[in-house]
This record gives C-alpha cells, structure tokens and sequence, in this order.
C-alpha cells in the first residue's frame, strides 16, 4: 500500500564560526510522509542535498537527548517531532536558544552540564561503601514503590536542555542553573536514598538560584519525557519557606544475606 | 579536540572552536507566544509590575506637588481629567488588578500547592503543574482585570459615580 507523500520546505539555520560564515538559512526541499520525522527531513537534506549540514543525533527514538533544536519557533527534538503534527508546509530549525552555537544546528552543552554537576547530582549517603572489595559486602536499600513514585518522573530527565533553551529567566542570567539542575535537586531531595539535602539546598538558595524562577512553565511545556521540571522546582521552593515538608525517612541498607 | 569552559559558567571558546552565545536575552521572555498560559502570565505579570513601578514613582511626584501649593495640585491633578489621562488610569486599574489576583495565584503555586504532586508520567506527558486548576487562576485574574477597567471606563467616561 503506498502512502501518500508531500513536498515540504525546510528553512535550516547555517553558520560556522570558524570560517567566519555569516549566519544564514538554507532551504531544502523535501519529501515527506505521515510519520516523517523533522530529523528524517534533515538527514534526507543532508544525504541527497548538503552534506555539510552540522546536525547532532544519535539514538533517534528520544531517549539520548542529543538532537534538541528549536522547530518552528519552539524547542522540540527532532526525532521526537513529527512534520505532520506542525501543520505547517515551511519548517524552520535554529539551534537551540541559551546555548552558544557551535556550527548549523550543533550547539555546546558545557554550560549546561557544568549547572547539572554543580547540584551534586548523585546519591550522598555516608551509609554507602565508597569501595565494595568483597562481593559479600554488596548491599541495598530498602524502597517501596511508593518511595520511588516521589522521584520517579524527575529521573526520567535525558538532559536533552530543551528546558534550559525554553526557560525565560536562563535567557536574561548566565549564573541561574536552570529548570534541569533545579528540578534534579528535586529529585535527589525526594528520593529516601539520599541524605545530601542540606548541602543542595545551600547551593540553589542562592541570589541568582531557585528563587530567580517565576513559574513560567515553559520548561514543562516543552519537555519530552514527561518530567515536569516546574513541579519540582514549586515544590522544592515549598519546602525552602516551610510550606511543604519533606518527612522522608532515609532508607535503611539491607545486607546480601537478608 | 575538546572543548573546556573559560570559568564555570561561561560559554566556552577553549581549543580550536570558536562558539557564539545564543542567549536570547531580553527577546527571550519578550515573546510570551509558543509556550502557554504560564509564560502570558508570567509575561504580562512582569510588564504589569514595571508598568506599577513607574506609576509609583509618578504617583510620589503628582503628590509631592502639593507643597508648592494648591495651584500646583490642582494643574497636577487637571493631567489626569484629561482624555489621556483617563486611558492612562484605566490601565493603572487593568495592571493593579491583574497584578494582584495573578500575584495571589503565584503565591499558592510557587509555593507547591494547588500544582499537583509527582507521579508516573504517562503519554502523552501532560505535565502536573500546567493544570487547569492553577490556570484558572490567570483567566481569573485577566477577567477581573477586564471588569475592573469596564468599570472605571464606566465611572470616567460614563455617568456612573
């Protein structure tokens, strides 16, 4: 059975500033189907039309986070957005904004990543063996599922930072760590594992910190995996003012041989 | 060939890559289209706030005049009588309202109630805090803002006292 197909066209954002190429966009026309992906639409560009064409991917099914562009306006992945759903016969794909811009669509994530590496993004326990030299010594902790449910969805985070480019308060200050280390601190400070809340906390009650957020939503609005970084952001600020408590017990550790 | 920030928080330029920032700036909250309610909220609650701040001011200097005597409160106040100055004042009125309803809103939400809690997400991902129960908020806030303003419209222009 065929499918029916059109021709669309695609406005691409081209730059490369190690050649001092001016930014400009490049059109290419494509065919495309129901369930072609903008990042399809890209890849036919770049293999039948320009193969120069700077384009970041990798698994093509929204779980790596890498090809985060902003489609028509708004920060989307381009695996994950179907040309068909944008109802448009012009689709236009800039880098992603707050991010410095490497080449075409290709932006640095340094920045973004060293906001996400300064919340301490692991589980702090001193009850946790540093180095397990016996198998022996190999020990869990004791989680209901609903202990997990509390920070389940914050760890579905693929860091792909279509909320930092979204957020309106990371477009005006360099130093807000942004709804994606916000939200983790969330995550970590929900999660009966860890017991590092104070020292996180230190580090985002901070001038330019959690409190330069005005629930503008526009991070959760635009992310793909349901993680809902404003949710944890609200709720994290709740519990700085002593709103919302956090009674969590930290888990105990249950040996190998219970 | 890799590429290594300059401090901690600055965009990097280090090795042989040359990078450009794309921060949007001021243009980046500029723009309230594209990302729902919230971000119309949290638009027209800044604008709302700045446009209060500079009636404040205003308002210190027209009172202020009246210790140069009532000649000069009475031509200050004659600004306001003015077609002009009625407009002016009914988005003092418009921007107060607003800014006060939405502001009580912010208050319950920013502080994680009325937003949900957090649970396992299903698609097609509808996020928690975006929900209709806080969101009421703003277009609660936008028609009393509405009200307010056809009223003192009313009371200016019309012959309601």
């Amino acid at each position: 059975m065929s499918e029916e197909t059109n021709k669309i066209k695609l406005k691409v954002y081209r730059t490369n500033y190690n050649k001092e190429e001016s930014p400009h966009y490049d059109e290419f026309e494509v065919s495309v189907k129901r369930w072609t992906t903008v990042l399809d639409a890209l890849l036919d560009a770049k293999s039948y039309s320009d193969s120069s064409l700077g384009i970041r991917y990798s698994c093509r099914m929204a779980s790596c986070g890498s090809c985060g562009m902003k489609i028509n306006g708004k920060p989307r992945l381009a695996c994950y957005t179907k040309i068909s759903e944008l109802n448009d016969q012009t689709i236009v794909c800039d880098p992603l904004p707050s991010f410095p811009r490497i080449r075409d669509l290709v932006t640095d994530f340094t920045e973004f990543f060293s906001h996400h590496k300064k919340i301490e993004p692991y589980i702090h326990n001193e009850k946790v063996p540093i180095e397990v030299v016996n198998k022996d010594d190999l020990v869990e902790f004791k989680q209901t599922p609903e202990d997990v449910d509390k920070y389940l969805q914050f760890s579905y985070c693929i860091k792909c930072g279509l909320c930092y480019s979204a957020c309106p308060t990371v477009a005006t200050d360099t130093k807000f760590p942004g709804p994606q280390a916000l939200s983790q601190t969330y995550r970590y400070m929900a999660d009966n594992r860890d017991s590092g809340e104070s020292t996180r906390l230190d580090i985002i009650d901070d001038r330019h910190g959690i409190w330069r957020c005005h629930f503008a939503g526009s991070c959760s609005n635009v992310c793909p995996k349901g993680v809902d970084p404003a949710l944890g952001i609200q709720l994290l600020k709740g519990h700085l003012i002593g709103i919302t408590k956090n009674d969590k017990k930290i888990a105990t550790l249950r040996s190998k041989e219970e | 060939m890799g590429i290594k920030p300059n401090s901690e928080n600055t965009p990097s330029t280090g090795g042989d890559i040359k990078l450009k920032s794309g921060r949007e700036g001021l243009m980046g909250w500029l723009n309230p289209t594209r990302y729902g309610w919230e971000r119309v909220s949290y638009w027209l609650q800044r604008l709302t706030g700045v446009g209060l701040l500079i009636y404040f001011i205003g308002h210190i200097y027209e009172t202020s005049s009246l210790v140069n005597g009532i000649n000069a409160w009475n031509s200050m106040l004659e600004l306001t009588q003015t077609t002009g100055g009625h407009i002016f004042l009914l988005l003092v009125i418009g921007a107060s309202t607003f800014h006060t309803v939405n502001g009580l809103r912010l208050i319950f939400t920013e502080s994680g109630i009325g937003i949900g809690r957090p649970g396992r997400p299903d698609y097609p991902y509808d996020a928690t805090s975006l929900n209709y129960k806080q969101k009421s908020g703003i277009w609660v806030a936008m028609l009393l803002a509405a009200i307010a303003m056809l009223y003192g419209g009313m009371v200016m222009f019309g012959d309601v006292s």
